[in-house]
Formats: structure tokens, sequence, C-alpha cells
């Protein structure tokens, strides 16, 4: 093997990469917020929202599972695009990972519901709690906790996939990372510390989703 | 007074209760005994509004209950209810499973809540367990603690839906000893049962109930010595 290794531009812009990982983040939390959101609506909606609505959450389901996530930013970045809606980047991945997450969240929540069992409602009710408290205090805690791990995959799998945003033209983690890999030729270099970066995030979510469940979940 | 008229309760073509006329008043304790299926835990479910009716009428304290003008969740306040499967709240502790609903539905401040839970968890001998969770209490412990959580409502008036047929044979007696407790402090109570020997000690009078028809209502003694009904004499016959 001839290929010389030049570790020293990588180290140079390692801020640089920092903040982008930084962004990564940023990214995949807010789009993880929203997508637990949305989320819990579909799968409400599909549970019990009146028909046209129940219809509307199921495709999105559908769509959001069964199509390639780099499609779906497509759709957020082109796709809108072609009929003169442009977004920004950050936008377009946000908005693209929100609607993925959103997708795959309501499925995990749809089981998560109906694992709780109808007596629960009823005990609830017959306290006097109304629908919305009896949802809010008695049956979204307990569904959030048979999701946590769901959706602590989800939050991972959301970190590795804003990496397609440097397809549609953002400088997160893996953009930034191919913007100066073209620059300066290290491909290989710049791609494998932006890996351990990658691993270095991940390790730390699971780190904290753990300890965090530990706090959350004494029962 | 809780006042039932004429009520017809049909599950699909189900036809669960058929005409059911029944009173029960302030400071009695009337228990409902019968097969499963003849409609003796519907009727509870009716009385609190959990189920729909199709015909006659349940008033409580003259407010009634499926009227589309009363509001539903400040009636069940009066209601406490018990249910077969205890439905302990499993992710709050036995002080915040009493506390919550005080809190958020008679809005509470939070020590007020705090002290009413603490009181009816210790009225029920559950004084010495206000921070644990229910995964951690037996069967008998966690019915009562629904039976706190029902009374820190102040209810006029509990439904017992056969709050011990789910618990194990040695955890019966503690549930019922809470049961009776409350009869002696003249709580209004209504109690779906099988327990022939609290129907008999405890209650004021009992009801048969058989295939959806209250067959006869009267004073234990009488439904237990003098049946009037052979669909009453059978059934006491085969449960004893």
């Amino acid at each position: 093997m001839d290929y010389n290794f030049h570790w020293r531009p990588v180290f140079r812009q390692l801020p640089d990469l920092f903040e982008a990982g930084l962004l990564t983040l940023e990214v995949a939390i807010l789009s993880m917020i929203l997508g637990i959101m949305l989320g819990l609506i579909l799968a409400l909606l599909r549970m019990n929202g009146p028909r046209p609505l129940r219809w509307i959450a199921n495709f999105w389901v559908e769509l959001a599972r069964n199509t390639p996530a780099l499609f779906q930013l497509f759709f957020f970045g082109f796709g809108l695009g072609a009929f003169g809606l442009h977004l920004t980047p950050y936008l377009i991945v946000l908005l693209g990972l929100s609607f993925n997450n959103a997708g795959y969240l309501a499925e995990n929540f749809r089981g998560g519901f109906l694992a709780v069992p109808d007596t629960q409602i009823r005990a609830a009710r017959s306290l006097g709690m109304t629908a919305s408290q009896t949802y809010i205090r008695i049956i979204i805690p307990q569904v959030l906790r048979i999701v946590y791990h769901p959706m602590t995959n989800q939050m991972v799998w959301a970190v590795l996939m804003s990496s397609l945003g440097m397809l549609v033209g953002f400088r997160e983690l893996s953009g930034e990372t191919q913007f100066f890999a073209s620059k300066t030729y290290r491909i290989f270099e710049y791609f494998a510390v932006t890996a351990v970066i990658y691993y270095v995030i991940v390790k730390i979510i699971l780190i904290g989703s753990k300890l965090a469940a530990r706090r959350l979940f004494k029962y | 007074m809780i006042e039932i008229k004429q009520l017809h309760k049909y599950f699909g073509k189900l036809h669960v209760l058929q005409g059911i006329d029944l009173n029960v008043n302030k400071g009695e304790v009337l228990s409902i005994i019968g097969s499963s299926g003849s409609g003796k835990s519907t009727l509870l479910y009716c009385i609190n509004g959990l189920e729909p009716i199709q015909q006659g009428q349940i008033m409580v304290d003259g407010i009634p209950v499926h009227d589309a003008k009363t509001d539903i969740n400040k009636l069940r306040q009066k209601l406490g209810m018990v249910f077969q499967q205890w439905n302990s709240f499993p992710h709050l502790t036995a002080l915040e499973n009493v506390a919550l609903a005080p809190k958020i539905v008679r809005k509470m401040s939070r020590d007020e809540a705090k002290t009413i839970a603490e009181k009816q968890l210790r009225h029920v001998g559950l004084g010495d367990k206000l921070d644990v969770y229910p995964s951690a209490l037996s069967g008998g412990q966690q019915q009562r603690l629904a039976i706190a959580r029902a009374l820190a409502m102040e209810p006029a008036y509990m439904l017992f839906d056969e709050a011990t047929s789910a618990l194990d044979p040695e955890l019966v007696g503690e549930v019922l000893d809470t049961m009776r407790l409350l009869a002696e402090e003249g709580m209004t109570m209504i109690c779906v049962t099988h327990e022939m020997s609290f129907a008999r000690d405890v209650s004021d009078r009992v009801a048969y109930f058989h295939q959806g028809h209250m067959e006869e209502v009267g004073p234990p003694a009488q439904i237990f010595g003098d049946p009037q009904s052979p669909h009453t004499r059978k059934f006491l016959a085969s449960v004893r």
C-alpha cells in the first residue's frame, strides 16, 4: 500500500469538526422533539382519530417507514423547491428527519398505548379526571416508559441519518467533513476522524439515556 | 340517594339489564349477588357513567347521570369506585396514587392533597407504605390503595365491583375488613360481591341478580333465610 497518511490537516480542522458535530446533535435533538410530539399525535389519530385524519396519519407512517430517508429529505429540498418553496438546508434536514422520526415513533407509541390496559383509563375516569387529564397524567407516562428504549434507538438513528444532510448542502458533521476532504484530498483521514466523532456522540447519548432512565423510572 | 328507574342496557344485541328499579339510601350498604353475566357489574359501571344506557334513568342526589348537560366528571367525585382489577397507577408511589386526583380534579394545593392522601392511606392501614411503588405491594395492599384513592375524593357513595375476586384467598380478608370498616363508619356502599358472608353480615339489603333482572331484594335475613324466587334458592344452594 503506497498511500501516505496525513493526519495534520485533519487535526487542524478539529475545532470546525466539533462545531459541526454540535450542529448535528442540535438538529438530531430538535428533530426528536418534533418527532415525539408529532408521533404521539399520529399514534392517537391512528387509534381514535376521525376517518380523514386517520387516513392521513396512516399514509404518513407508511411513507416514513417504507421509503428511503434520503428521498424524504429530497422531498423537503428539491420536491418543495420544484413548487417554488425553497427551504434552507437546515430546515430541509430538520423537517425531513422529523417527518421520518414521527413515522417510526408513531408505530412505537401505538404499541405502547396498546400495552397499557384499558382499565387504567376507567380507574382514572372514575376518579373524575377528564379524558385529557387521564392521558397526560396516567397513560402517556406509562407509554413513555414502554417506548423509552426504542426512543433512544431512534435518537441514535437521527444522529446517524442527519449525515444525509450533506447531500442537500447542509454543513453538519458529514457535510463539513466532505467540504474539507475535497479541499485537501485527505478523504480517508477526514472520514475516519469523523467516524470517531459520530461514535463518541452516539456513546454519550446511550450512556446519558441509561443514566436518565435510572432517575426517571424508579418503579 | 341513588335512584334507578326502568334501566335498560344493551351491549349490541345483548340485553344485559332488563328494566332495573332500585333505590339506595344514604348510609345504606347494599350487596348485589348473582352469577357471572347477570349484569351486576354493568349496573355499577352505569351508575357512575362509565357505560351509556339505552333506556330509563339513574339519578344520583337528584342529578341524572346520563344527561348530556350533567358534568359527569364533577358527579363522579361523589361516586368512588373500586374495581376487580385494582388498577393502581404503576408509575406513581402509593402517596402520589392517592394525592393525584384531589390535586388535579378537586384543585387542592399540593400540601392539602398530601395530607388527605396520608390520612386515607393510614385509614386503610397503609400508613407505612407512603413512598412505595405499587409493584412492591401485594394484591391486597394494592386493593386497599385503590380504596384509599377513591376515599380521598371524599365521595358520598362507594361502588365496589367484585373487589376481592382477583385476590389470592389469603389476601381477601384484609380487603373485606377495610370494607367492613367503611360500612361501620356509615359510608353508603353498593358492593357487587361473591363473598356471601360479607353480604350476609355487613349489608343492610341484598339484591339477587339473574340474567339481567333483579329477582329479589331485601334484608339479608330474608334473602338468605327465606328466598322467594326459585332462581335465588338455586343460586344460594350452589354457593353454599
